[in-house]
């Protein structure tokens, strides 16, 4: 059996680009956006064990332009990992691997990421009582 | 001609040599995840705005003490197996790779103890 003369597999480019394929790569970059977004949560743990001084300068900058910006791409990133997470158990377990499952899915997985995403910030923003 | 089956071949020749457990251990933290980045979550949006001491006292709550601490372990642990997948994947010298996967490990090790570290000392050390 020749390994060098079996016919390669045509490029990328061929085929009609799925949805899953999108969400796949989505899965890779909001993981490791939110491995680096884990910073962010131990700096604030570790204000809040430091003391108020270090405390209050951590709120100041969760709550300035920046600070939300980051938390708003933590929030969603989270969002999309957890409902695209979810969506891999489902194909670890055997389920869902139809083409029209897997689109579905994979469109639900983009709604949900929305929803969350928004539904977080609305009900945070209404319990601060202000913006 | 050899006796070896085509399997015996290919076990181990995969980038990371190995990976059953690795498999596992990142699909059982998922599952763990799924319901304790959900509490997370709920209780920072309940918790927005909360004040120092309000935040402390929630820190110090026996049952959210250990429910941060679970959510610190499990996510550190799923992260530092997800991204050695990354590493294993893009990285191909031999010796980048490994200095590579050390130092992730290292960061997230050092990065998750600082969190639990601050969790246990807000909770006992006052």
């Amino acid at each position: 059996m020749s390994v060098h003369d079996r016919p390669l597999s045509p490029h990328l480019q061929v085929y009609r680009w799925p949805i899953s394929m999108t969400l796949s790569i989505l899965h890779r970059v909001t993981g490791v956006g939110l491995g680096f977004g884990t910073l962010l949560m131990a700096y604030w743990l570790i204000a809040a064990a430091a003391g108020p001084d270090w405390f209050a300068t951590a709120q100041t900058f969760v709550g300035s332009i920046l600070g939300r910006l980051i938390l708003l791409g933590f929030t969603a990133s989270l969002m999309f990992h957890f409902c695209n997470g979810i969506r891999h158990l489902f194909w670890d377990a055997g389920k869902g691997f139809e083409l029209s499952t897997a689109r579905a899915s994979g469109i639900s997985v983009f709604l949900g990421t929305i929803i969350l995403t928004v539904a977080t910030w609305a009900i945070a923003y209404l319990v601060r009582g202000d913006l | 001609m050899s006796l070896r089956t085509p399997i015996g071949r290919a076990r181990g020749l995969g980038s990371a040599k190995e990976g059953t457990h690795h498999w596992w251990h990142q699909r059982v933290t998922a599952v763990a995840l799924v319901l304790l980045s959900g509490w997370f979550v709920i209780s920072l949006i309940v918790m927005t705005g909360a004040s120092y001491e309000e935040v402390r006292a929630w820190i110090g709550h026996p049952v959210v003490t250990g429910l941060l601490l679970l959510t610190i372990v499990f996510t550190f642990y799923h992260l530092k197996l997800g991204l050695q997948v990354v590493i294993e994947d893009y990285v191909h010298s031999e010796m980048v790779k490994l200095g590579s996967l050390m130092l992730m490990s290292g960061a997230c090790l050092v990065v998750g103890l600082a969190c639990g570290l601050s969790v246990l000392y807000v909770a006992f050390g006052g």
